[in-house]
């Protein structure tokens, strides 16, 4: 249990620290909800000035640090101005729904991955590692962004949703038919994510199992007269799993901060998407909010990687 | 050398050319508008004539809207505009200094040539995309180098001098890893004001990229410091009195060439697509200055998207520079 509680509790502190960064940075720079009204010529300084009194903006960074971690331990996360509501009531759903689209377009990566970067590994030179390869150089050169308006005019023309989560259906649609409507919304900007991590997790994949290919137990069980497909698979992918676990970690915590950009073209109602709205209205806490819970989830993946490790590699349990 | 080698790095040089003198090789202003052919495709080159008669110098036609349509265009045949070179033409500055009204190319009064069509406002894309690459590239470079050379002095002066320099420096390396880097760029510009100068978002992307970007690299330079620290060569120079610096400068800081490298090409297109990201949301250069990233952003409009397939040409050069630099770091 050492393992286990020491990353936690490294995790917890990295978070911390992030929020004092975060709370540090956005304090430098200048002006903040309330000066924007001083454009409107019908509000008074004076009355900007009692607004940010009010709610606390006219005090130290430091006395507003405090006001914010209370708030997050009561549940809170802030005062959101825009909404005029707590900030966590806002964040909730958006943030469900950056999970789901997150959480479907790891799965689809690794579903692709796995077999080709296997097959690319096991053939080298032969077509199925020309198209990983090729595949790779291809989608590192070209950006998310571009990719995602390539996709979207693709929709267009093919009269797939292009926009949005959900078509406005009827009550009482029934639920199969509701997650048939979020699956095709969904598709497109999970295919996008997907292709981005897909570089990544490919080169990866092939170079781990090109390494326990190589190992000396591999051409014993060759030896031994054992078929390759059962070395390939019940020798060499075993063997080569365990980067590739704190990789799947990884993935899934760069994935979730990196869809910001993917959830704001696609229009899907997520975390990203929530965070671009807050910046155009200078939201402080809500902007906050979206940093540190976007670093929340890279933290989060990370610890998940070190407790999948934990439980399939004896060697850290044990050392 | 082969060719080969040689030719992303040439290929680059002449795009940093062009993009570096854009009123020279741009036959329009950046915000010159021409309504009347708004969203019209790049204009046609011709080498011959009505009559088939074979020109030198190349002939164009304007556009003419299509009569009872909002967004087709034809040819006017009626006038045949010939296509002149070294004209006298709308005022620019050489690198913001000497003024000059030298083109590279032109037409004589009530001509038009779009090379790549224009936008909404009848805005000649190939001349914004001359000055909008300015931004996009040059930030890009300025950046990436910025947050590699403070990641490299960071990570020297914490594996050489060890002890508490070494655990602070390091402990804040991981904090700025931990923060996805995305979400602190874009937080930090919720709190500059909604319309910002080009100039100004150059010093943001700076700024932001050298306290964020130097982490990574500095991660790696501490290791190959570390690795060289306790070599006799080091240890041989100290008997001879070599001073610290003369010892980073001279003896370590040379093997941390390759690490600066390969972060250099990882940075260089993140940072190139940070600024694009940021000007596609409208958070980056205001409208009217161009740049890659706001006239990507026109394409969220669904019109602009499925049927003008010229204002894509920000994102085709886009692509070809982040393969030319893929290609030039990977013959280094």
């Amino acid at each position: 249990m050492n393992f286990l509680a020491r990353r936690a509790l490294h995790s917890l502190l990295l978070l911390v620290g992030a929020s004092v960064l975060t709370f540090l940075l956005v304090r430098l720079a200048p002006g903040d909800y309330f000066e924007s009204m001083r454009v409107n010529p019908q509000i008074s300084n004076r009355a900007i000035a009692s607004l940010r009194s009010e709610y606390g903006l006219d005090k130290p960074s430091p006395v507003l640090y405090w006001h914010w971690l209370k708030s997050v331990v009561k549940g809170e996360g802030g005062f959101s101005f825009v909404y005029n509501t707590a900030a966590v009531p806002i964040l909730w759903p958006r943030v469900q729904n950056t999970l789901l689209l997150a959480g479907c377009a790891t799965l689809l990566a690794w579903i692709i991955a796995l077999p080709v970067g296997t097959l690319a590994a096991a053939r080298i030179g032969s077509w199925t590692d020309l198209l990983a390869s090729g595949t790779i150089a291809l989608l590192l050169a070209v950006p998310e962004l571009v990719l995602g308006l390539l996709l979207l005019l693709l929709a267009v023309h093919v009269g797939l949703p292009a926009g949005g989560m959900r078509s406005p259906l009827p009550a009482g649609t029934g639920i199969w038919n509701e997650s048939k409507d979020i699956v095709g919304h969904m598709f497109l900007p999970a295919l996008c994510l997907a292709a981005g991590l897909l570089p990544l997790l490919l080169s990866h994949v092939r170079a781990s199992m090109r390494e326990a290919l190589q190992s000396p137990f591999v051409s014993a069980a060759l030896g031994f007269g054992i078929s390759f497909r059962r070395v390939l698979l019940r020798h060499a992918l075993p063997a080569a799993l365990n980067p590739l676990i704190s990789l799947f970690g990884l993935s899934l915590g760069l994935l979730i901060s990196s869809s910001l950009l993917v959830e704001a073209i696609f229009g899907w109602p997520g975390l990203g998407q929530l965070m671009l709205q807050a910046i155009a209205s200078r939201d402080v806490f809500l902007v906050i909010d979206s940093t540190m819970l976007g670093t929340a989830f890279l933290i989060a993946g990370n610890f998940v990687a070190d407790l999948l490790l934990y439980v399939s590699d004896p060697r850290i349990r044990v050392g | 050398m082969s060719v080969e080698r040689k030719l992303p790095g040439l290929a680059l040089t002449a795009l940093c050319v062009f993009v570096g003198l854009p009123g020279f090789f741009a036959p329009y202003d950046y915000e010159t508008q021409h309504r009347e052919t708004a969203l019209a495709p790049p204009t046609r080159i011709y080498f011959r004539d009505r009559d088939s008669r074979f020109h030198l110098r190349p002939i164009v036609y304007r556009w003419k809207l299509r009569s009872g349509t909002l967004h087709e265009f034809e040819e006017d045949r009626s006038i045949a505009f010939p296509l002149h070179f070294l004209v006298w033409g709308p005022p620019y500055r050489v690198a913001g200094l000497i003024p000059s009204r030298t083109h590279l190319f032109g037409l004589r009064p009530g001509g038009h040539i779009f090379l790549l069509g224009t936008d909404e406002y009848g805005r000649d894309v190939f001349s914004r995309l001359l000055y909008g690459g300015r931004i996009s590239l040059f930030a890009g470079l300025l950046a990436a180098g910025i947050s590699v050379g403070w990641g490299v002095i960071a990570g020297a002066l914490a594996g050489y001098y060890g002890s508490w320099i070494d655990e602070t420096i390091m402990r804040a390396a991981e904090l700025f890893l931990a923060v996805p880097w995305l979400y602190l760029l874009l937080s930090i510009r919720a709190f500059l004001p909604l319309h910002l100068d080009p100039s100004e978002v150059f010093l943001l992307l700076i700024a932001v990229a050298g306290s964020i970007g130097w982490a990574r690299p500095a991660r790696l330079a501490r290791g190959v410091v570390l690795a060289g620290r306790d070599s006799e060569y080091v240890l041989a120079a100290k008997g001879f009195g070599a001073s610290d610096f003369y010892i980073l400068r001279a003896h370590i800081l040379p093997q941390a060439y390759r690490v600066a490298m390969t972060q250099a090409r990882l940075y260089i297109p993140q940072y190139i697509t940070a600024e694009i990201v940021l000007s596609f949301f409208g958070l980056g250069v205001g409208e009217p200055v161009p740049s890659w990233g706001n006239m990507l952003g026109r394409l969220q409009n669904l019109f602009v998207l499925e049927s003008c397939w010229w204002m894509y040409s920000p994102a085709i050069f886009l692509v070809v520079v982040l393969l030319l630099f893929e290609w030039l770091f990977r013959s280094v």
